[in-house]
């Protein structure tokens, strides 16, 4: 069952203040996203990520396109029932305590009394504020909100659960454990549509992510996929090699970076391993490795942002989109 | 339904109670309730009246504040604060959240209401070393000073809905004020000798709202009941004025994004 | 995958009942209103209550701003008498106080003394009817602003209008018009008053005095007419007093002027300052004859107010 269905999505706000001027936060974004999936919405400041997710919440309408959740119109309230929101910087009532608040969010899910006040001890427990149970929500620390903006997300044990930036604002700890919580939610089969800048984030969570820019969507796919891509280099180091060696590889190599005794030679797509092998062989130069080069989600992003208006970049998105699309 | 409107009421009660500067006005109100006394001490022969004037009058005043501060707060602030993606990401409708915003406010202005009622009737009680059945007539007086505050909550509830926190205290306090002058905007129309003027002064009488509908404070000092009619149809105003600010702002609400 | 990009309308399936509860709930509150006006009777004008009847304690109480005060002060008298003209009261309870206590926190507030005696000495509707009142207060206003000749012009009036107790109010004009600045038609109120008061010689004393200060010719004309009318009212009322002891002697009504001559009561039959003889008028008084240029607008026994002096 698709939990997400994001169909040629538009959105334009108006900006300015007497004559409003459309300005495209979404172009035409189509996604979906199957039950028990974690996927990344991934972006630089102001790609559109929030924005998809309020239109999917139902707190912003679309200009253009349908948004579904689990089968229903985004803003068909009935919806929300099964589902969880940790808001971008998140603040609440200042005046109520941390457990007033959950229990202010349990009640509107028409929690029983017994069931409300296991589950929110249970949360508070997990996102270790059991100490900050009484305490009002204006003493608390930045990360301490996120913790418990985590925590009132997940009250209505929600099938999808929607975190915009779940990590800002957390220390190295705080970051580890709400990446704990992601894959415990996981493990219990639920979905997770959560937007970041942080790479790594996505990297170690993300089954899928799609990758937006100025609006569009700029790739989508399984990480493998989209890592693969631009798995085609080989990296070689070679250690205090003559210079008639690196004349040699020259030519099979697309960079020549020299760090001390050391050469890293990158080369070309489509050399000749055997060849490369046997010319270094040849030239008696000392191999110190030879790896296959992994892009990081780091350098796609980077390649696939950097020069968005390229049409290149473009293409290799649709095509990252495509080989999705192919399985 | 009901159930998370009466939620959210609760929680907003929870929430706005809680806030200091309401304890400042009651104990400002209270403060003056109490110089009345003094004032009225000074004055000779009419102690009583003056109590009351000045008593009620604070009362007025100070749940004025109440109701402009807070209400304005109703809205606004849950936009400004992002709290209200947390809510209405949850299963609430929109309309759901403003009218038990609303109820919420309202509840709290109940509370302080009758706080400062309690005040009012020690000091009454001080001056006059008894209460009579006469003074019992004051609670109509004080029922009617409260219908002012319900509808004015209302309005800074539509205005939060459309604008600012401070445009929104601004333009409520406009209304309150051209709200008490309604009658002589009409008279000044019909005196101006322009039928579009007139018609225009016309309208806005029906539409605007007509505080001076609860004006009582002076005839209550005088003793005088405010007849029964009058409350029936003061309260009958009070409710449809509610309901028609509360129903434009579901509307206007309905159609924000946040 | 869906390719039509298909647009979207948000659907509210509950909005019409806003808009519905809107519109009824306008409806309602328009007959509402209605019905409130309609019964509105129980709410008639209350005087109100004044919780400090001393300006001189409010003085105290105001730190320094009693200047502010008596503007506030002033205002609400103005509005206390302007509502209650409106609405056509008989009593006007609270004007004096408030006057008072406006004058009090600022003495030299002229403008309060000069309408606030307006105010207080006409006849209702038109104003409080309290002449005793206005005269306190421009009495007071007098003692707060000496030289103040307009004072006394106010105080003239009240005494001519409203008491027609033409000595003082002759008095008054002259007391205001020796007063430095004060207008020369003080005087000429001053005399005309006095001729209805029924001095003719202090009156024409004036006269002759205003005709010595006179600066143009226009005035002195005016000033020879005046005092030809003075001599024309002084000749009538010893006319009229003849024809009474004529009616009372002979036991019957003089037919005219005439009668009195053959009566022996008088010599001839006398003649105004403009040389046309006075005649005996169909109600059995004496008036100036219809040939005379004397103007009848200034003969105090034909006309009631004292009018224009020039």
């Amino acid at each position: 069952m698709l939990a997400i269905e994001i169909i040629e999505l538009t959105k334009d706000y108006g900006v300015g203040f007497w004559r409003k001027r459309p300005r495209r936060a979404l172009e035409r974004l189509s996604l979906e996203v199957e039950a028990g999936e974690v996927f990344g919405l991934l972006g630089p400041n102001g790609a559109g990520k929030t924005t998809t997710l309020k239109i999917l919440l139902g707190l912003v309408f679309p200009t253009v396109g349908t948004a579904r959740l689990f089968e229903r119109d985004a803003h068909d309230i009935s919806a929300h029932q099964k589902v969880g929101y940790l808001p971008e910087n998140p603040s609440f009532y200042d005046r109520l305590t941390a457990k007033e608040f959950m229990t202010y969010a349990a009640s509107l899910f028409g929690l029983s009394d017994k069931a409300r006040s296991c589950r929110i001890t249970l949360l508070l427990e997990q996102v270790g504020l059991s100490d900050s149970v009484n305490l009002p929500i204006r003493k608390f620390s930045k990360g301490m909100i996120q913790r418990l903006g985590i925590a009132q997300a997940l009250i209505n044990d929600p099938d999808l659960i929607f975190l915009d930036e779940p990590m800002s604002g957390l220390d190295p700890v705080g970051r580890r454990e709400v990446r704990n919580i992601i894959l415990q939610l996981k493990e219990k089969g639920k979905t997770i549509f959560f937007s970041t800048h942080i790479l790594s984030d996505a990297e170690t969570l993300c089954d899928r992510v799609a990758i937006l820019d100025h609006g569009r969507l700029q790739g989508c796919g399984e990480l493998r996929e989209i890592l693969e891509m631009g798995l085609s280099n080989t990296e070689i180091v070679l250690e205090k090699p003559s210079p008639d060696t690196i004349v040699a590889l020259e030519s099979f190599a697309s960079s020549v970076v020299r760090t001390g005794d050391r050469v890293r030679l990158e080369l070309r797509a489509g050399s000749d391993l055997a060849k490369v092998l046997a010319q270094i062989v040849r030239c008696n130069a000392k191999l110190i490795s030879l790896n296959p080069v992994r892009m990081s989600l780091e350098d796609y992003f980077m390649e696939r942002v950097g020069n968005s208006d390229g049409l290149s970049s473009r293409r290799g998105a649709t095509a990252g989109m495509e080989s999705r699309r192919n399985e | 339904m009901i159930q998370r409107i009466r939620t959210i009421a609760l929680h907003t009660f929870k929430e706005s109670v809680r806030e200091k500067v309401l304890y400042n006005l009651i104990i400002f109100a209270l403060l003056l309730i109490g110089s009345a006394v003094l004032f009225a001490s000074i004055s000779l022969g009419i102690e009583r009246i003056m109590l009351i004037n000045l008593g009620l009058s604070s009362i007025a005043v100070f749940g004025l504040l109440m109701a402009i501060f807070i209400g304005i707060g109703l809205v606004s602030k849950e936009i400004d604060r992002r709290t209200i993606h947390n809510i209405l990401s949850k299963p609430v409708r929109r309309f759901e959240f403003i009218i038990g915003k609303y109820l919420g406010l309202l509840l709290t202005l109940v509370v302080n209401t009758t706080i400062m009622t309690g005040g009012f009737y020690i000091a009454l009680y001080y001056v006059q070393r008894h209460l009579a059945g006469e003074d019992a007539l004051l609670l109509e007086t004080i029922y009617f000073i409260f219908l002012q505050f319900a509808i004015v909550v209302g309005l800074a509830l539509f205005f939060s809905c459309i604008s600012t926190p401070i445009l929104s205290a601004f333009f409520t306090f406009c209304l309150y004020v051209a709200g008490n002058f309604l009658a002589d905007i009409r008279w000044f129309g019909r005196e101006s000798g322009s039928v579009i003027f007139e018609k225009v002064t016309a309208l806005l009488y029906y539409i605007l709202p007509n505080f001076s509908n609860f004006q009582v404070i002076s005839q209550s000092a005088h003793g005088k009941a405010v007849p029964s009619y009058m409350l029936t149809a003061g309260s009958l105003y009070a409710l449809l004025y509610v309901t028609i600010v509360i129903s434009a702002s579901i509307l206007i609400f309905e159609e924000r994004e946040f | 995958m869906n390719q039509g990009s298909k647009t979207t309308c948000r659907i509210r399936p509950d909005g019409w009942l806003w808009w519905l509860l809107l519109a009824a709930g306008l409806l309602a509150l328009w007959r509402t209103q209605r019905t409130i006006d309609s019964n509105s009777g129980w709410r008639e004008a209350h005087d109100g209550t004044l919780y400090f009847t001393s300006g001189k304690t409010l003085r105290a109480l105001s730190l320094g701003h009693g200047g502010l005060l008596a503007d506030i002060y002033w205002t609400r008298a103005v509005q206390y008498f302007g509502r209650k003209q409106i609405a056509y009261a008989k009593h006007y309870n609270l004007l004096a106080p408030l006057l008072r206590i406006t004058t009090e926190l600022d003495p030299h507030l002229l403008i309060a003394y000069r309408f606030g005696a307006i105010f207080l000495a006409e006849k209702p509707p038109e104003g409080a009817g309290e002449p005793e009142q206005a005269l306190q207060l421009v009495r007071r206003g007098i003692v707060a602003n000496p030289g103040y000749w307009r004072f006394w012009q106010d105080l003239g009036f009240i005494y001519y209008w409203d008491l027609k107790n033409y000595k003082m109010a002759a008095r008054a004009f002259k007391t205001g018009s020796e007063q430095p600045g004060a207008m020369v038609w003080m005087k000429a109120m001053a005399a005309t008053i006095t001729a209805q008061g029924g001095e003719f010689r202090t009156s024409r004393l004036l006269w002759s005095e205003i005709y010595r200060q006179a600066e143009t010719d226009a005035i002195r004309r005016s000033v020879l007419a005046h005092l030809a009318a003075l001599r024309a009212d002084e000749d009538i009322r010893e006319l009229n007093a003849l024809v009474a002891r004529f009616r009372k002697q002979c036991g019957r009504e003089p037919r005219s002027l005439g009668s009195l001559v053959q009566a022996g009561y008088l010599k001839a039959i006398p003649v105004d300052p403009s040389g046309v003889p006075y005649v005996l008028g169909r109600d059995g008084t004496v008036t100036v004859g219809a040939e005379s240029k004397i103007d009848r607008n200034l003969l105090s026994e034909s006309s009631s107010s004292p009018g224009s002096p020039f």
